[in-house]
């Protein structure tokens, strides 16, 4: 395997900084809701660059593509399949971009296929492993320094990504699970099963994102630090959405608060850590400024 | 009797779709009350399940089974309803809106539509505002009824409602909505006739807004 950026900094021991959350950032910066974030990359590329840039400068050591729903299975019920090479290709030159000048690295991200797989759901294992070596080519093949299979909820489709990422690139990966029902994911996955699979796949960090409370998130982290030797990867989304009287969305947890737990993420073994849905470049620079503190 | 019924009830629970035909079956054979079989039966054990669910005790998986195991029973079922001919309440169109592939609670909603007397046409997942003109053409129904379970794909119901109204049908159906992040409000905002929580409550509101 070719050197690996990546590798040789989770090596050096220092634990490192994530990004934030792309889709509620552009929902406040004017994605309509009801607008996959990720058909920016192609509709409002500047606004991708810039949500890059600010995280960047917040901190983080690592930012993630925009192309967490940009699967062919997600283009296509958008009817925008023809776009699929396009869109991943940009999605890169944009990180890549706002990465550049201060060496930061940029992770290709690979969401769920939206869809459930067999025995539970209609798409075939094989077809679903197909489509993330399709999609983790094109994200190689455009220069990511790391595949991130995240949010992933059903072992079955995480272990089929995993085969796809494998089948595509030598480049490391991590795989990141959301513990949506608290410390079970929403098939009823739990932080031991997650470890036990993924330990044995050889890859390079599991990982933790968005869930339903940081609370709840960071029993997760514990639970799988006294499982693994492996980094952890850990990205709590800060809270839940909350209404404001004009309709829009804000999250119940402020930057200062975001900061403070950071200290006890690193504490508990968290390796990367970042934050998912709700976390914005002044949660980002919290979080960053105390791992860079330590 | 009652056994029988708790029997039924335990299958839906438990997910055990082969069981629940032969129970449903023998509870038909020995003159168990339809729509005792429904109601106490199915449609309880359902609502058993999604306490489950909400609980954490119960996972996708086990809701999944479930569904499917009330379906096969009520495909036994619904021909031996009190509801008279199927269709003599209604006629319903549903679907999940565009972008949204959710569809436990849409099909959930429509079997119980069906067991109450409703003609439904399920027109699936990921149903575009003008698939839904294009039914309420075809089909002439009584009512439209949404599902949505993203904050994201909720606003596909406002577009629904304003393709219907473009294309001159706002006013010859009456329009429900429901899935988790819908409300009352959103339904008045946009202009549909009604918001139901949960199956047995979209039943009751697709029989007042039909009556
Ligand atoms: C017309 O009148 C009516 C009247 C009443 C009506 C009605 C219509 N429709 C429903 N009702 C009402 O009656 C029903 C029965 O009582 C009720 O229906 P419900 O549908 O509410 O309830 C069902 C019986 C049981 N509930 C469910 O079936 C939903 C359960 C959860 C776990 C869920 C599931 C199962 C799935 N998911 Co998704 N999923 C979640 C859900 C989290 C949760 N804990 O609820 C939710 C809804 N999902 C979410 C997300 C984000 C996603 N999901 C996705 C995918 C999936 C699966 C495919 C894996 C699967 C769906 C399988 C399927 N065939 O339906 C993706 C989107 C795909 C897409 N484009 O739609 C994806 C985007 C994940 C991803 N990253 O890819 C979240 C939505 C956040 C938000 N508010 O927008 C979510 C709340 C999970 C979370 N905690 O983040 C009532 O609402």
């Amino acid at each position: 395997m070719a050197k690996s950026l990546f590798l040789e900094r989770l090596a050096a021991g220092k634990p490192l900084v994530l990004d934030g959350a792309t889709g509620t950032n552009l929902q406040t910066r004017g994605l309509p809701v009801g607008t996959p974030s990720d058909f920016w990359v192609m509709d409002n590329p500047e606004a991708v660059l810039a949500l890059h840039r600010d995280f960047v400068e917040a901190g983080s050591d690592l930012i993630l593509t925009n192309t967490f729903g940009s699967s062919r299975v997600h283009l296509g019920h958008a009817g925008l399949a023809e776009r699929f090479e396009e869109t991943n290709r940009l999605a890169v030159a944009l990180a890549r971009q706002a990465a550049e000048t201060a060496g930061v690295m940029v992770g290709g991200s690979l969401g769920p296929l939206g869809e459930m797989v067999e025995p539970l759901g209609s798409l075939a294992e094989a077809d679903a492993q197909a489509e993330y070596a399709a999609q983790a080519h094109l994200l190689a093949e455009n220069g990511v320094d790391v595949l991130v299979i995240e949010t992933q909820f059903d072992l079955i489709e995480a272990r089929a990504a995993l085969r796809g990422v494998r089948f595509a690139t030598d480049l490391p990966v991590v795989v990141s699970f959301s513990y949506d029902r608290g410390t079970r994911t929403m098939m009823g996955v739990k932080p031991a099963q997650m470890v036990q699979v993924f330990s044995e796949l050889g890859v390079a960090a599991v990982g933790i994102n968005c869930g339903r409370s940081v609370e709840e998130n960071f029993k997760v982290l514990q639970e799988v630090r006294a499982l693994t030797d492996l980094p952890v990867w850990f990205k709590p989304n800060a809270g839940l959405p909350l209404t404001n009287p004009d309709g829009s969305l804000y999250y119940s947890v402020t930057p200062d608060l975001m900061g403070e737990q950071a200290r006890s993420w690193l504490a508990a073994g968290a390796n990367l850590v970042g934050g998912c849905c709700g976390t914005s470049p002044s949660h980002l620079r919290a979080i960053a400024q105390v791992v860079k503190g330590q | 009797m009652e056994e029988r019924i708790k029997a039924i009830f335990d299958c839906v629970v438990n997910g055990d779709n082969k069981g629940i035909q032969a129970e449903v079956e023998t509870a038909l054979a020995e003159g168990v009350n339809p729509s005792a079989i429904l109601n106490e039966g199915l449609i309880a054990g359902m609502g058993e399940v999604g306490r489950l669910f909400e609980e954490g005790e119960f996972f996708v998986p086990e809701m999944l089974i479930a569904a499917r195991a009330m379906k096969s029973a009520m495909a036994i079922l619904k021909p031996h309803l009190g509801s008279g001919e199927v269709g003599a309440a209604g006629k319903v169109i549903i679907g999940t809106v565009k972008g949204d592939l959710h569809d436990i609670g849409k099909n959930l909603v429509g079997l119980m539509l069906e067991g109450a007397g409703f003609q439904v046409v399920d027109l699936g997942s990921d149903v575009p505002a003008e698939k839904f003109v294009a039914a309420t053409q075809e089909h002439a129904p009584n009512v439209v009824a949404m599902s949505a379970l993203l904050t994201t794909t909720m606003v596909n119901m406002k577009s629904t409602v304003a393709a219907l109204e473009e294309a001159g049908l706002r006013d010859k159906v009456k329009i429900m909505i429901g899935g988790a992040p819908v409300t009352d409000a959103y339904a008045s905002q946009i202009g549909a006739d009604g918001y139901a929580a949960d199956a047995s409550r979209a039943v009751a509101l697709a029989k007042s807004l039909t009556a």
